[in-house]
């Protein structure tokens, strides 16, 4: 092969006449000082870079952030206690406004119960008043309609003693109807 | 095959310009280090394409940790959080490997992590250079990992830190060996931490310049296409779990400073 590694020529030249690699560049004495001298200054360089600006300024950000973090947790935290706190008031005045509405409805329910007892009393009796004129009604409707029948029947019987062309005997008549109705 | 073997040599010049091409593969010729503006050399500060790549670099990390976060909002929006979401990434990692102690080294290991997983990220452009490919970087990285860990652990617990390499939970016969073993695994740490980092770009840049070489054979290059998108979803993958290896090990390392005891 054209290019084979040749470590013999590494003390010499490091590239051949065609500008290729003899052996590993890595290995090139000849190089090592100006790569050491440019690798020292570059190092250097970032190091400035990174104490003066770079690394300060990061790690100013993340405090910053953190104290952001740490103060936005603590308004959080008031925030919540003021919620529990509004939630707990609310609370209390669901609870009372319930209890209020419960005893209203308690007093409102006894007054109309108590207004329905009375009602119910002054029907009960209005009714018991009303069945009593009515059974008396009734009684002397009765009693009328015992009468009206002994009057029909005592008339019917001296009609059909007549029709027959006797002479009604209003005694006897009134003696049968009576002991006929009676039964 | 065998012609387009042949004809390599004559198109060399022309391929190596290209970055590889024909069946002669040159996947190695993207790690070479080039003057930017001309000449051959390359002395201690010319500036060559690493110096353009890591000014890339640092661009990238101004745009992504400074422009982003430029308003400071309070709810991010998608720039600024992956500002934070890195600073909390390496932040944390830092905070749970280390230990608090450890946060006093967060910017020194922030700027590890940020060079390395955005110079990793760089290199996956097409035609870029991976500075991260280089042991010279990574071994300069490692070793400054190394020495600072062992500065740190010296001047913190003065020689309580070679309690590290006593294992005092040991039975005391097995102690000197175990010293012997940890000592050496002490000082083979920047080694393998370096040659981690390196050896994946490196290895996962160089297939992806085989696979791109083969989709030039008409009868794989569909195969060699599907390669190449494989292998580059799998590099940016392998782009962050380096980076994030790298500064875990750091952190690991840092810890052992810190608290030697076992």
């Amino acid at each position: 092969m054209a290019t084979e590694p040749i470590y013999e020529e590494l003390a010499g030249t490091c590239v051949d006449s065609h500008g290729g690699a003899i052996g590993m560049p890595q290995l090139c004495a000849e190089w090592m000082p100006n790569q050491i001298f440019w690798l020292v200054i570059t190092l250097i360089v970032i190091y400035l870079i990174l104490t003066r600006v770079a690394l300060p300024r990061i790690a100013g950000i993340l405090a910053d952030r953190a104290g952001t973090i740490t103060n936005d947790l603590a308004a959080a935290e008031d925030l919540k206690a003021k919620a529990a706190e509004a939630e707990k008031a609310y609370d209390k005045a669901l609870a009372d406004a319930r209890a209020e509405a419960q005893r209203i409805a308690a007093e409102t329910r006894a007054e109309i119960q108590a207004d329905l007892d009375e009602a119910i009393a002054k029907a009960d009796a209005e009714i018991s008043e009303k069945a009593a004129e009515s059974e008396k009604a009734l009684a002397e409707i009765r009693a009328g309609a015992m009468d009206s029948v002994r009057e029909v029947a005592k008339d019917t019987a001296a009609s059909i003693i007549a029709a027959f062309g006797g002479t009604p005997d209003q005694s006897a008549i009134d003696k049968a109807v009576a002991d006929q109705v009676k039964g | 095959m065998a012609t387009e073997t042949h004809g390599a040599t004559e198109t060399h010049a022309v391929d190596a310009a290209q970055g590889g091409g024909g069946l002669s593969f040159h996947p190695m010729d993207q790690f070479i280090v080039k003057p930017l503006f001309g000449g051959d050399t390359v002395t201690f500060i010319t500036p060559t394409n690493v110096t353009f790549w890591m000014l890339l670099t640092v661009l990238a990390i101004l745009g992504l940790l400074v422009l982003t976060t430029s308003k400071r909002s309070i709810v991010p929006g998608r720039g600024q959080s992956i500002a934070e979401l890195a600073y909390g990434f390496i932040y944390k990692m830092v905070e749970d490997v280390s230990g608090k102690d450890g946060l006093k080294y967060f910017p020194y290991i922030m700027t590890l992590f940020m060079f390395i997983v955005v110079a990793n990220f760089l290199g996956l452009i097409p035609g870029s250079f991976t500075t991260t490919s280089h042991i010279a970087v990574t071994a300069i990285l490692a070793m400054a990992v190394f020495i600072s860990v062992t500065v740190i652990g010296f001047v913190k617990n003065g020689a309580a830190f070679l309690g590290l390499f006593w294992v005092s939970s040991a039975p005391l016969p097995l102690r000197p060996i175990l010293a012997i073993i940890e000592v050496i695994s002490y000082f083979v740490r920047p080694v393998s931490h370096s040659i981690r980092l390196g050896g994946n770009m490196m290895a996962g840049h160089a297939v992806l310049k085989v696979f791109a070489g083969f989709a030039q054979v008409a009868a794989v290059a569909p195969l060699a296409i599907l390669g190449v998108m494989a292998i580059y979803g799998l590099e940016l993958l392998v782009a962050f779990i380096q980076a994030y290896v790298f500064t875990i090990l750091t952190c690991v390392y840092l810890k052992d400073a810190l608290h030697p005891s076992h």
